[in-house]
C-alpha cells in the first residue's frame, strides 16, 4: 500500500515534470521563463521537493524490502520454471526500478547540481535568466547522454506500465475485471507517452529540431 | 444380544422433544472435564467437533487427509434436503418424513427419520447463519430445486457445490474452535483400533501417517464419523482414501455392523473409460431437473445421437414411473438403466452407458440458463470426456456411491458399545435401503450439530469419567496396530494393493452389485476368502513404516476391506428380499420392481463380529411401523 | 502413449531432493494425470521401489488434496483445471514431463510431492469464519440477500484452498487465498459484524506464516482451478485500508 501511495506521488510528478519539460518546444524563453518561476516560488518548490525525495526514499526501500521478503517466500526454486499470464514488466520491476533510482541520481547530478557536466550547469541567457534551453539542448546533442536518457525512459515506460496500473488493485478499487482491463490500459499508455513524451525532448535535439 | 433402540415413547412428533427432557445434562463446569474424541472431519465429524467445543467440552478431532477441509462431503454437488415449504407447494416434516421412510424402502427408524425431518430446517438456518452461499432469488430469499423421490422442492444448494460449500461452513466452526483451544486437530492421523476397556469405548490407537508413530488416545467418549464404505467397490464415486478401516475395527472390537448390504449405486455418473480408471466421476443428481434420459430402441443402435430420431428413441423412466419421470429414486433409475445395458440398448464404447439428453431444456430454457444451473458439472464432463455436452448427449452409467449400511446405532446414536457414538454415513440409522439425494447431507449435519451434543451429554452425566490411558487395554491395542504394520511391510509377493482391491471390487460389482442373486453371492463367498488368502501370501508393500508411505496406508486399508467385503455379501445372501438398492433377482414383481418381503425383512440386521474364522452372528432389531403403511413402493 | 517423466523425489523435510527420471509406458489417452503416475507407482512396487508419494483425494477437483507443479505451472496446462482432472490427452506422446511439487516456504515437502498446507488452516483459524454458535442462528430467511450478492459470494468460496496461487506466484503469496475468504465472508450480511477484524487478523497470521507479497501480476489467478478472479485482491485490500 506504501508502495502504491508513494508510487502514485512520484507518477504524478513524472507527468508534471514531462509537462514542464515540454515547453522546451515552445522555446527557450518558455522553459527559461517557467524554471524561473519555480524558482520564485520556494515556498512551494522546497515543500514538494522534501515530499518527493520522501516518496521516493518510501518507494524504493519499501519495495525493496518487500522483493527481499518476496525471495525468502521461497527458498527453493522451481526447476523447471514457467509463467502463464505474468507481464514481462511485472516480472522485472525490481531490476526496472533500481536502474531508474540510478538514473534519477544520475539525472540530479546532470540538471540539478550540475556535477557531471558543469560546462553546460551556468550559462544565462539574453535576459539574465538561467539557460535551462541551452543546458539541455547542449547536453543532448552528446549521443551517449541522449542514449542514456532515451534507455532510462524506456525503463521508465515498462515501469510505469505495471506500476500505474497496479495502483488501483493495491488501494483496492479495481474490483470489477473491466476496470482491472482499463486501468491496465491506462497504465501502459500512461508508460508510452511518458516515453514518448520524454524522448521526444532528446530526439529532437539529436535530429537537430532544437538548437 | 437383545438389540435396544431406546426409541421414546408417545406419538411419533413429539418422540425427539420427550428424549430431550429424558436426557441428563452435564453442567457446564463439568464440561471441560469430559474429553471426547471425535474421528473424521466432514460433515458429520466436523459440526460435532465444533459444536461439542462450543459446548466446552475437550475435544480431538482426527482425520488422515492433511487439512479437515478435505473431507469426502466436499464433494456432495447437489443440495440438501429441508422441509421449510418456502416454495409453497406443500411440504412439511410429515411429507419430509414420509418421503424419506418410502424412499428407503421402509427399512429404516420411524422414529429416527421423523427427527431428521424435524431437525432438518435448522441446518438450513445454521448453515445460513455461517455464510453458507445458498441460492438465492432475485428477492433474496433463498432458492430450491427438486430432487429425486420427491414431488416437492425442498433442496437448498449453492451451485453444484453444496457439499463443499456446507463443509466449509463446518470447517470454520470448526477452525474457530481450534482457535480456542477447545478442539485440538489432528491431521495425517489415520485411526487403526478403537480400544475398549472394561467394556467401555475408552480411546483408540492412530498412526501418525508422516512420522509413522502409533500412538492411542484414551477419552471419555469416542465418536465416529468416518463416512462410508463404498470404495470397497473399488470403482466408485467416493474418494480414493475413503475406507471402511475405522469402523471396521471398531466392528472387530464389539460394534454390531447393520445392513452392510444396503449399498447405493448412483444413476448418473461417467462411464467407465478403461483398466486405468482410479475412480468414477458423479454428476449430480440434479441433472435430472432438466435433462431426460434415454437409450435407442434398437439394439446395438452404432447411430450418433443426433442421428436418432425421436420416434426411436426409448425415454424409458418417463415411459415406466410417468409420475415421477426422469426424477425416479435413485434405485430405481440405476437399475433401469442396467435393465437396458443389458439389453444390448446401451451406448458408448462397451455399451455400458445412456444418454442424458439437455436439448429439450436448451430449447426451453436457453443456454444460459442452463450453464448457469449445471455450467460446472458441464465443464466437469467435457474435461473428463472431452466431449461437448451442450451439443451431444452426455452418456451415463450407474457406479457405487454411497452407504446406507453401517454401525449400529441406538436412537441416541450410540453403538451396542457403551461409549462409542457413530454418526453420518459410518452409521446405518436413516436411510433404509435406499437413500434420497440431498438426504446425506441432512444426516451428517442433523446427527453432528442437533442430536449427538445433546446425546453425547446424557451418556457422560450417567457414566462419568472413562478408563485413563494407562489400562492395559491401550498396551494391547497398541502392539497389535504395531504388529500389522509390520506385518504388511513383511509381504512380500508379487503384487499391489491396488491389484488386490480391483479385483476385489470387480467381483463385488459382478456378484453384490447393481443386481445380486442367490448362485452369485455363494460364488462371492467362496471366492473372497480365496483372495483374502492370496493377499496376505502375495501382497507386496514397499518402503518403510517410519515416514508417508502411501503403499503401505493403501495395503491396510484393502486388506480391511478384505474382511469387509465377505460381511456385505453374507448379509446380500441373508437378506432374501428385494428393498431399495438391494435388488435380488429371485425376488421381483412381474414388471420388474423390488419385491419386498415385509413378514421375514422388516428388520435390520446387525452382525456381530465372532472370531477370525468364526461365522458372525446375525442379530435382528425388527422395525414396527405405527405412522404408515407399508405399501409397494411406486414411483408410476 | 510413452512419456519421460522428471519427478521430484525427497525423502522428508530435513533431506534435500532432486529430479529422478522415471518412464511412464503404455499410458492411454483417457487417463487423468494422476491415474498415469499410478501406472508409474503400481511398476515401481513390483520392481521393489518405493512409489512416488504426491497428494490426492477426490479426484473430482473439489478437495484440493492434488498439487503437482507440471512443466512449471501448478495443475498443469489446462486452465481452470485441477491436476486430478488433467487428462493425458492434452499431452503429446513422447512428451518430456518436469513434476514439482508447490514451492513456497510456507508449504515444506513432506515427501517426493507431498507439502504441508496447514499453514492455510491456521490463517482460516484466525478468523475465516463467522462466530455463530450451533443452536443460535435466525431464521434463514429473516435475512434477505440479493442474488447478485449471493453469486459474489459463491465465485469466491468456491476455492478449494488447494494453494495452487501461492505455488504460481512469483513471490509465493497466499493473498488469493486468503482475499476469496475475505471476501466470500464480507459480501454476506452475516459476515458484517466481524468483517474489519476479520481481515486484519488473516492478513496478519498470513504474514506470519512467511508468504510473500502481492505484486499484481496475477499468476494465481491463472492456475486457480476455480478460476477464483483477483478482482477479491483488490476487494481485501479495500476491506483492509477501511478496517
Amino acid at each position: 500500500m506504501v508502495v502504491a501511495v508513494t508510487g502514485l506521488v512520484l507518477f504524478i510528478f513524472v507527468i508534471f515534470h514531462m509537462l514542464g519539460n515540454l515547453q522546451i518546444f515552445l522555446g527557450a524563453d518558455a522553459l527559461n521563463d517557467y524554471a524561473r518561476h519555480l524558482d520564485e516560488l520556494p515556498y512551494l518548490l522546497w515543500p514538494a521537493r522534501a515530499v518527493l525525495l520522501a516518496a521516493l526514499l518510501l518507494h524504493v526501500g519499501f519495495s525493496l524490502a518487500l522483493a527481499n521478503e518476496n525471495r525468502r517466500a521461497r527458498p527453493v526454486r522451481y526447476v523447471h520454471g514457467d509463467t502463464v499470464q505474468a507481464s514481462r514488466a511485472s516480472r522485472t520491476m525490481v531490476i526496472t526500478g533500481l536502474v531508474i533510482l540510478f538514473f534519477i541520481i544520475y539525472h540530479l547530478l546532470h540538471f540539478t547540481f550540475g556535477v557531471t557536466n558543469p560546462e553546460f550547469f551556468h550559462l544565462t541567457d539574453a535576459k539574465g535568466r538561467e539557460d535551462i534551453y541551452s543546458m539541455v539542448v547542449l547536453s543532448f546533442q552528446n549521443g551517449w547522454i541522449a542514449g542514456t536518457y532515451i534507455l532510462a525512459m524506456f525503463f521508465l515506460c515498462l515501469h510505469l506500465g505495471h506500476g500505474v496500473s497496479s495502483v488501483p488493485q493495491s488501494l483496492g478499487f479495481s474490483e470489477s475485471s473491466g476496470l482491472r482491463k482499463n486501468f491496465g490500459r491506462f497504465g501502459n499508455l500512461a508508460g508510452v507517452l511518458v516515453f514518448i513524451g520524454n524522448s521526444s525532448i532528446v530526439l529532437a535535439v539529436l535530429l537537430g529540431k532544437l538548437k | 444380544m437383545k438389540l435396544d433402540a431406546k426409541i421414546p415413547a408417545g406419538p411419533l412428533a413429539e418422540k425427539w422433544e420427550r428424549r430431550r427432557l429424558e436426557l441428563k445434562l452435564v453442567n457446564p463446569a463439568n464440561k471441560r472435564k469430559f474429553e471426547i474424541l471425535v474421528v473424521g472431519s466432514g460433515l458429520a465429524g466436523a459440526s460435532a467437533a465444533a459444536s461439542l467445543g462450543e459446548l466446552g467440552y475437550r475435544v480431538k478431532c482426527f482425520c488422515f487427509q492433511d487439512s479437515a477441509r478435505r473431507a469426502h462431503s466436499i464433494a456432495a454437488q447437489g443440495g440438501i434436503n429441508a422441509a421449510k415449504n418456502y416454495q409453497n407447494d406443500g411440504d412439511s416434516v410429515e411429507r419430509l418424513f414420509h418421503d424419506t421412510l418410502k424412499g428407503g424402502d421402509f427399512r429404516s427408524r420411524e422414529a429416527n427419520v421423523y427427527r431428521l425431518a424435524q431437525v432438518s430446517n435448522a441446518i438450513i438456518d445454521q448453515c445460513a447463519a455461517q455464510g453458507v452461499p445458498f441460492a438465492r432469488e432475485y428477492g433474496g430469499a433463498l432458492a430450491n430445486r427438486s430432487f429425486g423421490g420427491a414431488q416437492v422442492s425442498r433442496t437448498f444448494y449453492a451451485r453444484g457445490q453444496t457439499g463443499q460449500q456446507l463443509l466449509l461452513g463446518a470447517y470454520q466452526a470448526l477452525s474457530r474452535q481450534i482457535a480456542l483451544g477447545s478442539v485440538k486437530l489432528f491431521t495425517r492421523s489415520e485411526m487403526l483400533d478403537l480400544v475398549v476397556a472394561d467394556g467401555r469405548a475408552s480411546g483408540i490407537v492412530v498412526r501418525d501417517l508422516v512420522s509413522g508413530k502409533i500412538t492411542s488416545h484414551a477419552a471419555d467418549a469416542v465418536v465416529l464419523a468416518t463416512g462410508g464404505y463404498s470404495s470397497v467397490f473399488y470403482l466408485s464415486t467416493n474418494a480414493m482414501g475413503c475406507n471402511v478401516t475405522a469402523i471396521w475395527r471398531a466392528h472387530k472390537k464389539g460394534a454390531l455392523f447393520a445392513n452392510p448390504c444396503f449399498t447405493q449405486i448412483h444413476p448418473t455418473c461417467i462411464p467407465v473409460t478403461g483398466d486405468h480408471q482410479s475412480k468414477l466421476t458423479l454428476m449430480s443428481e440434479s441433472l435430472r431437473n432438466d435433462g431426460r434420459i434415454w437409450a435407442p430402441k434398437k439394439k446395438g443402435d452404432g447411430r450418433k445421437p443426433s442421428g436418432i430420431p425421436e420416434s426411436e428413441r426409448d425415454y424409458y423412466l418417463e415411459r415406466k414411473y410417468p409420475g415421477f419421470g426422469n426424477l425416479a429414486p435413485r434405485d430405481i433409475a440405476s437399475r433401469s438403466a442396467k435393465e437396458v445395458c443389458d439389453e444390448g440398448r446401451g451406448v458408448g464404447a462397451g455399451g455400458r452407458g445412456v444418454y442424458l439428453d439437455f436439448s429439450d431444456a436448451v430449447k426451453r430454457l436457453g443456454q444460459d440458463s442452463i450453464r448457469e444451473r449445471y455450467g460446472n458439472l458441464f465443464d466437469m464432463y467435457e474435461k473428463i470426456t472431452g466431449e461437448n455436452p451442450y451439443q451431444a448427449p452426455m452418456r451415463i452409467y450407474p457406479a457405487a456411491h454411497y452407504a446406507m449400511g453401517g454401525l449400529w446405532v441406538d436412537y441416541n446414536l450410540m453403538s451396542n458399545l457403551a461409549g462409542l457414538f457413530v454418526i453420518g454415513e459410518a452409521n446405518f440409522s436413516d436411510h433404509g435401503a435406499n437413500r434420497l439425494g440431498a438426504s446425506a447431507l441432512m444426516q451428517g449435519l442433523a446427527d453432528g450439530y442437533f442430536i449427538l451434543p445433546y446425546t453425547i451429554g446424557d451418556y457422560l452425566a450417567r457414566n462419568g469419567k472413562g478408563q485413563a490411558a494407562g489400562h492395559p487395554e491401550f498396551r494391547k491395542s497398541e502392539s497389535a496396530v504395531s504388529s500389522r504394520v509390520q506385518k504388511l511391510l513383511a509381504a512380500n509377493g508379487r503384487r499391489t494393493a491396488d491389484s488386490f482391491h480391483r479385483e476385489l471390487g470387480h467381483l463385488l460389482w459382478e456378484h453384490c452389485g447393481m443386481a445380486r442373486n442367490r448362485a452369485g453371492l455363494e460364488k462371492a463367498l467362496e471366492r473372497i476368502p480365496a483372495l483374502r488368502a492370496e493377499f496376505w501370501q502375495n501382497l507386496k508393500v514397499t518402503g518403510s513404516g517410519e515416514d508417508l508411505n502411501p503403499a503401505l496406508e493403501r495395503a491396510g486399508r484393502v486388506a480391511d476391506f478384505m474382511e469387509f467385503a465377505e460381511l456385505l455379501c453374507r448379509d446380500a445372501q441373508a437378506r432374501a428380499e428385494s428393498c431399495g438398492g438391494h435388488f435380488r433377482e429371485e425376488f421381483q414383481t412381474p414388471d420388474g420392481e423390488a419385491l419386498r418381503d415385509d413378514k421375514n425383512f422388516s428388520h435390520v440386521a446387525a452382525w456381530e463380529y465372532k472370531g477370525e474364522s468364526v461365522d458372525p452372528e446375525l442379530h435382528k432389531e425388527s422395525l414396527t411401523f405405527e405412522n404408515v403403511s407399508l405399501e409397494q413402493r411406486s414411483y408410476k | 502413449m510413452n512419456f519421460k517423466l522428471k519427478v521430484w523425489r525427497q525423502k522428508d523435510a530435513r533431506n534435500k531432493g532432486g529430479l529422478v527420471e522415471i518412464e511412464a509406458k503404455g499410458v492411454s489417452a483417457d487417463m487423468s494425470f494422476l491415474e498415469m503416475l499410478d501406472g508409474v507407482n503400481e511398476e515401481l512396487i513390483q520392481k521393489g521401489s518405493e512409489p512416488i508419494a504426491f497428494d490426492h483425494d477426490c479426484r473430482e477437483g473439489i478437495c484440493g488434496t492434488c498439487s503437482l507443479v507440471i512443466n512449471g505451472i501448478p495443475h498443469g496446462p489446462e486452465r481452470g483445471t485441477a491436476a486430478c482432472q488433467l487428462h493425458m490427452r492434452k499431452f503429446k506422446d513422447g512428451d518430456t514431463i518436469v513434476i514439482e511439487p508447490w514451492r513456497a516456504r510456507a508449504f515444506p515437502v513432506v515427501k517426493d510431492l507431498v507439502v504441508d498446507r496447514s499453514a492455510f488452516d491456521r490463517i482460516i483459524q484466525a478468523g475465516g469464519f463467522v462466530s455463530v454458535n450451533t443452536g443460535s442462528a435466525p431464521e434463514a430467511n429473516a435475512i434477505p440477500i440479493g442474488k447478485e450478492s449471493a453469486e459474489r459470494a459463491m465465485d469466491a468460496a468456491a476455492c478449494i484452498g488447494c494453494g495452487a496461487c501461492v505455488a504460481a506466484c512469483k513471490n509465493a503469496s497466499a493473498m488469493l487465498f486468503v482475499a476469496a475468504k475475505v471476501s466470500h465472508l464480507a459480501e454476506l450480511p452475516q459476515g458484517q459484524v466481524e468483517r474489519g477484524a476479520r481481515v486484519k487478523k488473516m492478513v496478519a497470521q498470513m504474514d506470519r506464516e512467511g508468504f510473500g507479497n502481492c505484486t499484481n501480476q496475477y499468476e494465481c489467478e491463472a492456475v486457480c482451478p476455480k478460476e477464483i478472479s483477483v478482482g477479491v485482491i483488490a476487494k481485501m485490500n479495500r476491506e483492509y485500508r477501511q478496517s
